[in-house]
């Protein structure tokens, strides 16, 4: 007692102590919400376990399951599928808004906000909004495109159609990358345009020498999280779809939720989420890899 | 805007008609653009427009084509009716609750570890912020499954518990990080003045520093609204009995079994839709600086 107390007379251990105390809510927190279930998903996969009846020690079998099952296929396909189309999408759309909401226009904050606003729609309201949207008989998206000549087109009963419309429907929430490249767009000096102006260069070449080198962080981590984001879409194909029609909207998320939480196969769901941890980790890496040396760091300062 | 007013000066000196000519192509793209806007504000205002007319239309009108953007008759008691048909009372009172314990366990958690994180010298520390950016990109859906039995396993299904209880524990890395990068750019000759004064780490955080996060934390206390309001996938996997059902919840339940009256659906989305609004309204300036803030710029 008395050496810990001795102990911790010492300056260097007592910042030790107090510092320990302020993360201690942290380390408790990852200790329990997220090493204890990693290491119980780890174990999970080599279960066959349906939460009532004691877990059966399987070996590899969920990941051999995996390699045959055609909706796990599927799953991937469609996921896949989607976020090759939505990321790249909506991020160009979010970029080029961004690049017109940098302009000072009169009205660009009301502007700002419009763009905005749907991004925050809390995910039921906006499933439902859009469930009616994509109404095939009297939604407005039909309605719009018949003012154009445009005839009925069964968003939500067409799987060829079914997966671009919940693309559409993500488009609607690409105000909340906006406001990201917005606010690296104004931490932008203006010197580095003035400067470029000197030297001559018109408006694609200080967007294209100045703002892009500039911005490629921005950009950088908004490909990663959109990427992270897209293959865990979950929502939209629960609310709207159902994964339907004939599976063309049946999400990786969504696919393992139904294994999980439907038919309790708690030890393959647990494999499907590692999977996706891989896939994700996979493509986090490769776009590293492939793009991660172009991005411009400023000299820290 | 004083940034504009440079561009233009340098501008100013060259001939005057060189001025007048881009002036000119200036008045045009500016012409473009305003166009661009217009057009994408109102794509971008239809849907919500169209959920709020509609919730006030009469059933027969909700389908008339060509659609009317002013309900005539105008019917506000379709949202009586509606939130009456569902107890959606109980609904607002819970996610009220959910969101008033997220909005203490994320200002106090997250701002307690982020002062430690920013302040403190003590060995680990970098390891330990390695551990929370780490945590930011893991996705959620690795630890659905097993934090699903871990909670069922301690009897807490059918309970606020899961929902709440996690965020005391660092209140979410995201947030740590942010009131991280904040509280660095507190002077710390404050703190050192408070030292002198006798205060020891606890007080210069509870006492210094967070009356001087004031809006950093508004930015927090705002996601977290957000965030928690919105949270859809965690009430529909840990609540069951409709007396715990959120408002999200709730309203996907009440699609389930009205799913043609779309005129009271859209008065319920509405409904639920509004507080968000409310608060993005009330605090706006702070979404712009709290993206700022996270450090996005490098």
């Amino acid at each position: 007692m008395t050496a810990i107390v001795g102990w911790l007379r010492k300056p260097a251990a007592r910042r030790n102590v107090v510092g320990y105390i302020f993360i201690a809510p942290f380390i408790l927190g990852f200790l329990f919400w997220f090493l204890i279930p990693a290491l119980t998903s780890l174990w999970l996969v080599f279960q066959k376990w349906n939460m009532i009846g004691p877990p059966e020690f399987i070996g590899l079998d969920n990941f051999k399951k995996l390699l045959t099952d055609k909706l796990f296929w599927q799953a991937l396909k469609v996921t896949t599928v989607y976020s090759a189309i939505a990321v790249p999408l909506g991020m160009v759309l979010a970029f080029l808004l961004a690049l017109l909401m940098n302009s000072k226009v009169r009205g660009i904050t009301v502007f700002r906000t419009i763009f905005y606003l749907p991004s925050i729609v809390p995910a039921v309201s906006n499933a439902v909004l859009w469930a009616w949207i994509l109404n095939s008989d009297f939604g407005l998206l039909n309605a719009l495109l018949h003012v154009f000549g445009i005839r009925r087109i069964l968003w939500l009963q067409d799987p060829d159609w079914a997966l671009p419309a919940l693309v559409l429907m993500s488009l609607w929430g690409l105000g909340g990358g906006m406001v990201i490249y917005l606010a690296g767009l104004q931490g932008i000096p203006n010197e580095f345009y003035e400067a470029a102006e000197i030297d001559g260069a018109g408006a694609w070449a200080k967007l294209w020498h100045v703002t892009l080198p500039l911005m490629s962080p921005v950009i950088f981590f908004n490909l990663i999280m959109s990427i992270i984001g897209t293959f865990q879409i979950f929502t939209a194909g629960y609310l709207i779809t159902n994964g339907g029609p004939q599976n063309a909207t049946l999400f990786y998320v969504l696919y393992l939720w139904r294994n999980a939480f439907l038919y309790l196969n708690m030890g393959y769901a647990a494999a499907l989420a590692w999977v996706l941890f891989a896939i994700i980790i996979g493509l986090t890496a490769l776009v590293f890899r492939g793009i991660g040396s172009r991005v411009y760091y400023e000299e820290a300062g | 805007m004083a940034a504009t007013d440079d561009r233009l000066s340098t501008q100013g000196s060259l001939g005057a008609r060189a001025v007048s000519g881009r002036s000119n192509r200036r008045w045009l793209s500016q012409a473009v653009i305003w166009v661009v806007l217009v057009v994408g504000a109102v794509l971008m205002m239809l849907p919500l427009l169209w959920m709020v007319s509609s919730s006030f239309k009469l059933q027969q009108r909700v389908f008339q084509m060509p659609p009317q953007l002013i309900p005539n008759p105008f019917r506000p008691q379709n949202y009586v009716e509606a939130l009456t048909y569902k107890p959606f009372h109980i609904y607002f009172r819970n996610t009220a609750f959910l969101v008033l314990m997220h909005e203490i366990a994320v200002l106090w958690a997250a701002s307690f570890c982020a002062y430690g994180f920013a302040r403190m010298r003590f060995a680990g520390r970098d390891l330990w912020f390695g551990v929370v950016l780490a945590t930011m990109m893991v996705p959620y859906v690795v630890m659905l499954v097993p934090n699903f039995v871990i909670f069922s396993r301690l009897h807490w299904i059918d309970t606020f518990l899961p929902l709440i209880v996690p965020p005391f524990f660092g209140g979410g890395a995201f947030y740590i990080f942010l009131l991280r990068q904040f509280f660095r750019t507190i002077p710390e000759e404050l703190a050192d003045a408070a030292r002198i004064d006798g205060c020891n780490e606890f007080m210069i955080y509870a006492r210094i520093m967070m009356p001087l996060a004031k809006p950093a934390l508004t930015t927090v206390a705002i996601f977290t609204f957000i965030g928690a309001w919105n949270d859809f996938m965690g009430p529909l996997l840990y609540l069951n009995s409709p007396e715990r059902f959120t408002v999200s919840i709730g309203l996907s339940a009440f699609r389930s079994v009205l799913n043609t009256r779309w005129d009271l659906l859209m008065a319920a989305s509405t409904a639920t839709t509004l507080p968000i609004i409310i608060v993005f309204f009330m605090a706006q300036r702070y979404f712009v600086q709290g993206v700022v803030m996270t450090g996005l710029k490098g």
